[in-house]
């Protein structure tokens, strides 16, 4: 069984059908990527997938599990975690305040002492910056706050929405580096990015979003090698 | 030559500025007001109203220029300006016994002429005035050429000067009044009082300048055992402030003591809405709802008088009044969960009126009094003793300060606290975090109106009858106020906001319609100038202040 199967999904903003029948699948330990141009429902399968987006038709389950009847805070508790579009820090508290909030579902000091030094071990900035005010950080910090946080949750399972938004190619890849390491050490990743290069380069598989359709879902090899994705994600001719 | 003239034209301007500031605050019958209260000696603030009005003009046009022109030409401009802006408001003196501005203006007239006039007539009197305003310019040029740090430091002896002689009741009205009596005129400082505060303040700026930075490098250099030693002096520091916050209403006396009782309890309430506005980022106009509640509360259990239901002691009732206010602040949270920001606003609004409506109401009359309100509230016994003067009371809302500022300081340092400030930051990120936004909401409500209710109910025992218009809409807007003014989210900033806000006013009492004048500009400057408030959070000063940490 997929750790988490979307079936047939339709989400709405009031009458606007955003997505028009979503279905995909990430299996455990996998990075599974979600590409596609603005608009193009990415953003919506991720607030489906967290419950701020209620699907009016098709079903969302985590391990079997219907998640669509669950609200937003609850989804958390199941073992999901979200890094949101444009980061969504806490920009007026600290660093250490911001990662202390992604721990906010658990009660075991010890295993949330570990976890921040495991955060602060992938992330050795923000360990120096740890007393800062976190709207202080530059894009690429506020990026990696924004992950450790999530990961301060000890989620089984990670939505990152366009991590790379914004940030100089050299942060980009430090941060999707990162992301495999993420995945190595045992959290299953589903990322939605508009820079299909660099995801389809480190995802095991890639859904192909357009107009809240999934038009293409393949391998990331065979996705690379497709003359579509080609053509018109990675600016191929 | 070019610049030269532009320099002397715009000289020329804000000496007209200068004057016409002037002769609004005169005409308008300002200076007049606060020609009732002397500052200095014979110096009233209506004086010193019309020389900050020509003073602060030629400071900030002085100032501009204060690099790039000799200091010759500033203090020639410096007269000019003050010379100009006198000779505007003399023209009033001078043209009156050809022109009737009194049927305009109601407060023009002999005795305003003879204000300006020092006395000495139309012609005499009104050179005096320009020659005054030109010394006046003068001295500012004087000033605005100092070295920096003693600019700065004038200036703000200067202020510190008349406000202590603004407030130089506080010291007449204490207990040991007596031993300021050499240092205070009939009204307001005399001179020797007046150079005192002037040189004490520019004292202590030269020792605070010339010290700090010894003492930052000594710290640096001991800091194992720096830490110790900070933390014993702290301590001194700590043990010698609650002394004198004991000892104060004993030196104070009854009617000051009054003063900071209603401070107190401002803070009490200020302490509550900083929860709900301070760390949870919902902005409630409604608050003075719940101290309505909890006055009500009090008034209803123990009243001896015909509305009294249960003739209950304050302590037994002090609970109950706590609860009413907590229940009523989740019952407005129910309705209001899905809003935010303005809407959240005006339904707060709406809620704290309806409740002194329904307060005013005959529907309820003979349950609460309606209009008459409740009387025959008695005073809280405490052991076969009963508090009853300002000063047994300060204790009691000493008491209620100490609780509230606990619980607000335990509240924001847990669990619950900091999902009260992701949710101010931002809530759809809160609820991704696995934040109940519902019930973080709920308490926010319910815990800042419990503070409210604990100050409207030692309120109603403390003035012993409670009446509808005693919970108007300018309380929420005052202790709305007194947060802002001392720093959102800051514990210490409600007091500092509260004194101000408060304390001030109340001493102000004299000047009437005035009063709201001067509160209101203080407010504005206080904005412009500090607008993380006077006290302000750490994180808040770090946030407007774009510092770096570490």
């Amino acid at each position: 069984m997929a750790m988490l199967e979307l079936k047939d999904v339709h989400s709405f903003y009031g009458n606007i059908e955003a997505l028009k029948g979503i279905s995909l699948y990430v299996d455990e330990g996998e990075i599974v990527t979600l590409i596609g141009a603005n608009g193009a429902g990415k953003t919506t399968t991720l607030r489906t997938i967290t419950g701020l987006i209620k699907p009016r038709q098709g079903t969302v389950t985590l391990e079997g599990e219907d998640l669509t009847k669950f609200k937003p805070h609850e989804i958390v508790y199941k073992g999901v975690s979200m890094v949101p579009e444009g980061r969504g820090i806490f920009a007026r508290l600290t660093v250490a305040e911001n990662l202390d909030l992604g721990a906010y579902i658990r009660n075991d000091k010890e295993g949330i002492k570990e976890d921040l030094e495991r955060v602060y071990e992938l992330f050795p900035r923000l360990k120096e910056r740890r007393n800062q005010v976190a709207g202080t950080l530059s894009g690429g910090e506020q990026q990696m706050l924004a992950i450790g946080r999530a990961l301060m949750a000890r989620p089984r399972l990670l939505l990152l929405d366009e991590p790379s938004m914004g940030l100089a190619p050299v942060l980009v890849e430090l941060i999707f580096d990162t992301i495999v390491d993420i995945n190595k050490q045992g959290t299953t990743i589903l990322l939605v990015e508009q820079n299909a290069l660099m995801a389809l380069s480190i995802a095991h598989r890639g859904y192909v979003l357009r107009t809240g359709e999934i038009v293409l879902a393949d391998s990331a090899e065979n996705l690379r090698n497709n003359e579509m994705v080609q053509k018109t994600y990675l600016g191929m001719e | 030559m070019d610049s030269q003239n532009t320099f002397w034209k715009s000289a020329v301007k804000n000496g007209l500025l200068a004057g016409a500031i002037g002769l609004y605050s005169t005409l308008v019958g300002l200076v007049q007001a606060f020609n009732k209260r002397a500052v200095i000696e014979q110096l009233s603030l209506g004086h010193i109203t019309l020389l900050l009005s020509w003073g602060v003009v030629a400071y900030v046009f002085l100032n501009h220029h204060r690099e790039s022109e000799s200091k010759g030409k500033l203090i020639a401009a410096g007269a000019l300006v003050g010379g100009l802006g006198a000779f505007l408001v003399a023209l009033l003196p001078m043209t009156a016994q050809w022109v009737d501005y009194h049927f305009v203006f109601v407060h023009a007239g002999p005795e305003m002429y003879s204000l300006l006039t020092f006395g000495k007539g139309p012609w005499l009197g009104s050179a005096m005035l320009v020659a005054v305003g030109a010394l006046w310019g003068i001295l500012i040029a004087l000033v605005v050429s100092l070295p920096t740090f003693w600019r700065d430091s004038v200036v703000k002896a200067f202020l510190i000067t008349i406000t202590v002689g603004l407030l130089s009741d506080l010291f007449t009205g204490m207990t040991i009044g007596w031993m300021f009596q050499p240092f205070l005129g009939v009204e307001g400082l005399n001179i020797l009082g007046a150079v005192l505060v002037f040189g004490l303040s520019i004292a202590y700026d030269y020792w605070s300048a010339h010290r700090k930075p010894k003492e930052s490098a000594e710290a640096v250099a001991t800091e194992p055992a720096g830490v110790t030693k900070s933390q014993l002096r702290r301590m001194v520091v700590g043990a010698l402030a609650l002394v004198v916050v004991a000892g104060l209403p004993l030196l104070l006396g009854s009617y000051l003591s009054h003063v900071l009782n209603m401070v107190g309890l401002y803070t009490i309430m200020g302490l509550g809405l900083n929860i709900v506005v301070g760390y949870a980022g919902l902005l409630d106009l409604g608050y003075v709802a719940f101290f309505a509640l909890g006055a009500y509360t009090m008034g209803l259990l123990t009243s001896t008088g015909p509305l009294g239901i249960a003739h209950w002691t304050f302590w037994e009732a002090v609970p109950f009044s706590i609860l009413v206010a907590m229940v009523a602040g989740i019952l407005l949270g129910v309705p209001v969960l899905r809003m935010r920001g303005d809407y959240l606003a005006i339904v707060t609004l709406g809620f704290g009126e309806i409740i002194r409506i329904l307060a005013l109401s005959n529907w309820l009359k003979p349950l609460i009094g309606g209009a008459q309100g409740i009387l025959l509230i008695p005073k809280p016994p405490l052991f076969g003793f009963k508090i009853q003067t300002p000063i047994h009371f300060y204790y009691l809302i000493l008491v209620g300060i100490g609780i509230a500022a606990f619980v607000a300081y335990r509240l924001r340092e847990s669990r619950l606290g900091r999902a009260w400030m992701a949710m101010r930051e931002d809530e759809d990120v809160a609820e991704a975090m696995g934040i109940d936004l519902v019930v973080t909401k709920l308490t926010a409500f319910a815990f800042g109106a419990s503070f409210s209710g604990l100050a409207g109910a030692i309120f109603a025992s403390y003035v012993g009858s409670i009446f509808p218009h005693s919970f108007n809409l300018l309380i929420s807007i005052n202790v709305l106020s007194l947060i802002i003014v001392g720093g959102v989210g800051s514990m210490p900033g409600v007091f500092v906001g509260s004194l101000a806000l408060v304390g001030l006013p109340e001493l102000l009492r004299e000047f009437a319609e005035y009063r709201m004048l001067i509160y209101g500009l203080s407010l504005i400057a206080m904005m412009l100038l500090k607008p993380e408030g006077f006290w302000p959070e750490p994180i808040r000063k770090r946030e407007l202040r774009e510092e770096v940490g570490d």
